[in-house]
């Protein structure tokens, strides 16, 4: 600051400068400060051409979904049903069974929940978040809970009375460990983990493990899509690519009309294609080439996931794709086979090299909206052709653990963002065109 | 593309067969859609062509689906909740989303790329934890279950479509225009309605109607957060194709078709003015 003061002193500007030689506006401000301040309001206007949408996208959509990841880690029920159990189980090793007092402050935490507004009772809810660790947890916690105005001490008999559970370290264990603010359990049990007796997390049995092959499987599919789109996108890009624009234009539509058509009119085309009963089977049926009784099943499966999904996310590799090609010149492909290439090795070296930033664009793209869809495999998916956005949406209608949805659904998030910041890196979201 | 003269017999069959797998590739695409239209007007309750149809014996077609769909009250509600909806969304995010980007083509502007990382976010983020944290916010504020709950949803969802179309628009622009206007006295709002706004306008509208088809095809929000009452078209079909599935959903499909091929005209035409506007050449 200072040197630039000085070298601004020895600056003679005539009678545009103060007494101490700085350069000033006509009104005798500084000409730095008033530009500063010239650039901080047309900062401040541009900003506030924007605020209104930031705010706007800040409270419905960039909050709901903080929140919804917070729920992954959020873990109140144990702390709000049992403070008093927790603070005497403080001192229990977790070997063992915990001593009288600790029972005796879980009838009193139990006592103080029936005293509650019905709507706020805690052990209802503290039922439901131990079973998730623990099966039978629920059952427990409900029965002990309306026998508990009878009990009279020792209480550690009476609670093993009401349920053998009690009388095993196991629940205890369970209370302990989850009578934290936040817990890592429904990310654990997201990534198909437990804990064992000894309180280190292992693998589940083989039986119980869903989520690590659900994920690999949504993986699996969308790299099936991904690939099947670029098989399909190439040839017709390049096609479109090499075509005079008037033909590409008209030609434009069949990429085109999919792509603004309704999400459920494509997959309804599918299922009335597909189907047992449907366009394709019976066709077969008629030309011979399967029997009557014998018709394929082509949809409520992976198969179904596959051919849908591909059709629907076509248009999103063949646009990138034809806009990277239209800019290749057509003059590099000549004179590669004039020096003497065969086709295909000019294609190889020549060609196709050059429309790789196409083939990242649409690749990222179809890969990231092909790895958190929903509707297409809840539709046509059927049970083998699941992906992890079907799960996720059962937990949060049906199984009602949004703790564990939750942990799904951050997990995906996160992976569908690295790819994103790939896809900005590759490609930038300047190229991102609809139409 | 017709065939140099020197080409050899092999190049002669790799010329036709390309062309035959690329309008391989045109027919998967556009056959599905384009068989629903005749099995729409199918006379029986069936997904596939009867005998009747093949031979075009008009006793094989009815307009029965269709008169289904316009007598049905829930599909007739769904058609004006799809329409209301899409309306007040596309109202919210084109206004919000044209200040927006016209405050994003700023140079000047603090902090770009993050925001406009932010406002492009509900693009990218999948539908299904938009939904689900839509879902959990909107019932803490109880406003899940109403009309103001799904607007809100969809508004934005369709915000990124504004931002990325309108911002697209203004890179073409040229500045100086305001700044003569100004000069000759127009005061700001004056320049934006006078000068601005008629020069961005094709992509102000082709960015609302991305914004209304957003949420005119939108589902999976709407099975998170509308209730009963605010059924859209989409989640109507939802419903048919998983609970009762009857050729009304062919012809629900059908007349979607026919508004999406509408949409695509008005939208290419659009484009071709905004490019005659603004001096660039036609493609």
């Amino acid at each position: 600051m200072a040197m630039a003061d000085a070298t601004q002193d020895d600056v003679q500007v005539g009678n545009t400068t103060d007494k101490r030689g700085r350069l000033v506006t006509s009104d005798g401000t500084p000409l730095r400060r008033a530009l500063e301040r010239s650039m901080r309001r047309r900062k401040l206007t541009a900003f506030m051409l924007v605020a209104p949408l930031l705010a706007f996208i800040l409270i419905f959509f960039a909050f709901p979904i903080a929140q919804m990841m917070w729920r992954s880690v959020d873990n109140p029920q144990v702390v709000d049903a049992l403070p008093r159990t927790l603070d005497a189980l403080e001192d229990w090793d977790g070997t063992g069974m915990p001593g009288e007092p600790v029972f005796a402050a879980l009838h009193a935490d139990m006592m103080d929940d029936l005293d509650r507004p019905r709507r706020e009772q805690k052990i209802g809810p503290l039922g439901i978040r131990l079973n998730y660790e623990l099966s039978a947890a629920r059952g427990a916690i409900s029965r002990t809970a309306r026998q508990v105005p009878n009990f009279e001490a020792p209480f550690a008999d009476a609670f093993a009375d009401a349920h053998r559970l009690w009388g095993q370290p196991e629940l205890w264990r369970v209370i302990k460990r989850e009578g934290r603010p936040l817990t890592p359990a429904y990310y654990i049990a997201a990534l198909d983990r437990e804990y064992d007796e000894a309180g280190s997390i292992v693998k589940r049995p083989e039986n119980r493990q869903i989520y690590v092959n659900l994920f690999g499987r949504t993986l699996a599919l969308s790299v099936a899509i991904t690939f099947m789109t670029f098989l399909l996108g190439f040839p017709i890009a390049y096609y479109l690519s090499i075509l005079p624009m008037r033909y590409a234009n008209l030609l434009m539509i069949a990429v085109l009309l999919p792509f603004w058509t309704s999400l459920l009119v494509r997959t309804s085309a599918w299922i009335v294609l597909l189907q047992q009963q449907g366009v394709l089977n019976t066709l077969f049926v008629n030309i011979g080439l399967v029997s009557d009784d014998n018709r394929l099943d082509l949809i409520y499966n992976q198969t179904g996931t596959i051919i849908a999904m591909t059709h629907i996310l076509l248009p999103f590799m063949v646009l990138p794709l034809y806009s990277v090609m239209r800019t290749i010149p057509p003059s590099y492909m000549r004179a590669a086979k004039s020096l003497g290439a065969t086709p295909s090795t000019a294609f190889r070296r020549v060609y196709f090299p050059q429309t790789l930033p196409g083939i990242g664009a649409g690749g990222v793209l179809v890969f990231i909206i092909s790895i958190g869809y929903y509707i297409t495999p809840a539709l046509v998916g059927g049970q083998s052709g699941r992906m992890i956005s079907n799960e996720i949406a059962r937990h949060i209608q049906q199984s009602l653990n949004w703790g564990l949805a939750a942990a799904l659904g951050s997990m995906l998030l996160v992976g569908v963002l690295l790819l994103y910041w790939l896809f900005n890196r590759l490609v930038g979201t300047d190229s991102l065109k609809f139409g | 593309m017709s065939m140099p003269a020197y080409y050899t017999t092999k190049d002669k069959i790799w010329h036709y067969a390309f062309r035959v797998i690329c309008y391989s590739i045109f027919f998967f695409l556009l056959a599905p859609i384009l068989i629903m239209i005749p099995l729409s007007f199918n006379a029986q309750p069936f997904f596939t062509f009867t005998r009747e149809m093949l031979t075009l014996n008009p006793e094989g077609f009815s307009l029965r689906w269709y008169e289904d769909f316009l007598s049905s009250a829930s599909w007739r509600r769904s058609i004006q909740n799809s329409f209301i909806i899409g309306a007040a969304a596309t109202v919210i995010s084109t206004s919000l989303g044209t200040l927006a980007a016209l405050g994003l083509s700023r140079s000047e502007m603090p902090y770009k790329g993050l925001i406009m990382g932010l406002l492009i976010s509900p693009m990218i983020v999948p539908l299904i934890i938009s939904a689900a944290g839509m879902f959990f916010f909107f019932s803490s504020i109880n406003i899940a279950g109403t009309y103001l709950g799904v607007i809100l949803a969809h508004a934005a969802l369709g915000v990124p479509f504004v931002v990325i179309t309108v911002t697209a628009t203004l890179v073409g622009f040229d500045h100086s225009l305001t700044r003569a206007a100004a000069n000759l006295g127009a005061s700001p709002t004056r320049t934006f309605f006078k000068i601005t706004m008629p020069l961005i306008l094709p992509g102000v509208i082709s960015g609302a109607l991305f914004a209304f088809i957003t949420s005119f095809d939108e589902i999976v929000v709407v099975l998170f957060v509308a209730g009963v009452e605010q059924r859209t078209i989409p989640r109507e079909m939802w419903s048919g194709i998983r609970e009762d599935i009857s050729p009304t959903i062919l012809a629900v499909a059908t007349i979607l078709v026919l508004i999406s091929i509408a949409l695509l005209t008005v939208v290419e035409l659009l484009r071709r003015r905004g490019e005659r506007l603004r001096g660039l050449s036609p493609q």
